[in-house]
């Protein structure tokens, strides 16, 4: 029963092309943009979200009132775990916005 | 001076574009808002004209969005709602700024979030919803090469793990934990009365090609230094560790009621109560999607559709799309008892396990406490900043409280926002 529903690996047809994907990663690449996530340089493609951003530098978003290190939980605005600070601006959440050029970014 | 439409439809998810596009074709001044930085809700994250076509759904958004911008409603997106200071006036904030915005009619989109149940190491980073970790991954999170353990319930997992495995991410597993056989009879069920749909599972499944999708486990803990690192999970019988990188682990989803709420209206079993119409017990007020009930994209268009033609004061043509609602409806009614919660989940947390994260309130302390009521006043769980949104249904799930009556402001808000002056004299209708 543990296997009951193991899939065959023989449909791969039903995919969307991997290759259009790869073609639309390299035009997204080449629109980079630099932000800084605790004073660290960190380059992202254009349209990714703060959380993303920060989740990338490695450091977790929040620190809990009882000490503990926290990152997204929710991905859409609901949780409040990912806010940060922007631009000097606190409690904001990381998740509801897009990397701009040159944007501070502020942990803890 | 403020803004003035006919027609406010707030969440521009599927059902929210629906409504405000037929109300705005039928010649309606509308203004549909969103928080997120464009729209598209939750199934059509990420998407753009360009690149929809690959993507499940994505024909779907091409047709509305191209129906929307055609129909000249304005959209207004990175605004959240906050407040709703007066009779047809709502409160929007947006990073520093803030307004107000007047309304004949609203019509509520504001969908469906996960629903969290706590088990220990679930507030390890890393440990995330499986939604949650399908829209970092839309927001550009790249997930080549990660391990991920895909659990909890719905049939969202599927979607997530296919996403995922097709994206690079080496999926570990996808453990559902309703049962085999009720898995298989909604299946069964699925495949006479919604053909589309168990197409649209069938193919997740193909997708995750070599992953196993074991019906019957569900995650017992988390573990990991300063982030997750081991994954345990169970059949109640065995048990299995399984290494990652992620957790992905949501069980179903629930409705974003608090703005219904705050606003009056009447909610039945979870879901705001409407009519055929879609009209909420507020006479003003329409809701659509997965506010009046879990039920995916179809209903949601559907649901928006009609509250569009409503607004615009053509309940015939509305009434033309109330017999396909039916269908879609029973789907959802069907999808709710087969992944009913099994009670084993209710034993997860120990003592120690944080349930209200904001405060990080541990259940040790909830078990004493009687109502929702009584945790606020005595541990402050529910008071954060989520104001509930996460550790309320995991209350309701493990205690049995009643979430407590919805206050403004719905979101953190600052100062300014709430200490601006109502303007109830001078509009600017558009």
């Amino acid at each position: 029963m543990y296997a009951i529903f193991r899939l065959e690996p023989w449909v791969s047809g039903a995919l969307p092309s991997l290759h259009a994907e790869a073609d639309e990663e390299k035009l997204l690449s080449e629109s980079r943009i630099s932000i800084t996530v605790n004073d660290r340089p960190v380059q992202v493609a254009n349209g990714t979200n703060v959380a993303v951003a920060v989740l990338m530098s490695g450091d977790s978003c929040r620190v809990s009132v009882e000490g503990e290190a926290r990152a997204p939980l929710c991905g859409m605005g609901i949780c409040m775990e990912c806010r940060v600070t922007i631009d000097g601006v606190s409690q904001q959440r990381s998740c509801q916005l897009l990397c701009a050029p040159g944007m501070h970014v502020v942990t803890g | 001076m403020i803004a003035a439409f006919d027609l406010v439809v707030v969440g521009a998810g599927p059902g929210g574009i629906a409504a405000a596009a037929v109300a705005a074709e039928a010649g309606k001044r509308v203004c549909l808002l969103d928080n997120n930085p464009s729209p598209g809700g939750q199934i059509w994250r990420g998407f753009r004209s360009e690149n929809a076509r690959k993507y499940p759904y994505g024909s779907e958004f091409i047709r509305w969005t191209a129906r929307l911008k055609a129909s000249g409603c304005e959209v207004w997106t990175g605004w959240q709602v906050v407040d709703a200071p007066a009779q047809g006036r709502l409160r929007l904030e947006c990073g520093g700024e803030s307004c107000d915005l007047a309304y004949r009619r609203l019509v509520l989109a504001s969908g469906a979030r996960e629903r969290f149940l706590p088990f220990p190491g679930w507030t390890l980073p890393g440990v995330m919803g499986a939604g949650a970790l399908q829209a970092l991954v839309k927001g550009g999170l790249d997930p080549r090469g990660k391990r991920v353990v895909v659990a909890g319930s719905g049939p969202l997992l599927l979607a997530v793990a296919a996403g995922l495995a097709h994206a690079g991410a080496v999926v570990e597993g996808i453990f559902e934990q309703a049962t085999l056989a009720d898995v298989a009879r909604f299946g069964l069920h699925a495949l006479v009365a919604q053909p589309g749909k168990i197409v649209e599972g069938l193919g997740y499944r193909l997708r995750t090609r070599s992953t196993a999708y074991r019906p019957g486990w569900w995650v017992k803990r988390a573990e990991g230094r300063s982030r997750v690192e081991q994954v345990s999970v169970t059949n109640g019988r065995a048990e299995r560790n399984l290494n990652c990188d992620w957790l992905a682990c949501g069980f179903g989803l629930i409705p974003n009621l608090e703005l219904p709420r705050l606003l009056g209206c009447r909610t039945v079993a979870g879901a705001v109560e409407v009519d055929t119409l879609q009209q909420s017990s507020v006479s003003d007020i329409a809701c659509v999607g997965e506010l009046t009930g879990i039920g995916g994209l179809d209903k949601a268009l559907i649901e928006g559709e009609i509250a569009g033609w409503a607004a615009a004061g053509r309940a015939s043509e509305a009434s033309k799309l109330v017999s396909r609602l039916r269908r879609v409806r029973d789907f959802s009614l069907r999808m709710e008892r087969a992944f009913a919660l099994r009670p084993e989940l209710l034993t997860l947390p120990t003592p120690e396990t944080i349930v209200c994260r904001c405060e990080d309130v541990a259940h040790g302390a909830l078990k004493r406490c009687d109502s929702a009521r009584e945790a606020r006043l005595h541990t402050r769980c529910g008071m954060g900043a989520c104001q509930g949104r996460i550790c309320g249904a995991a209350a309701e799930f493990l205690y049995g409280w009643k979430q407590p009556s919805v206050r403004p402001p719905i979101f953190p808000a600052r100062v300014s926002t709430l200490a601006a002056e109502l303007d109830m004299t001078e509009t600017v209708w558009r």
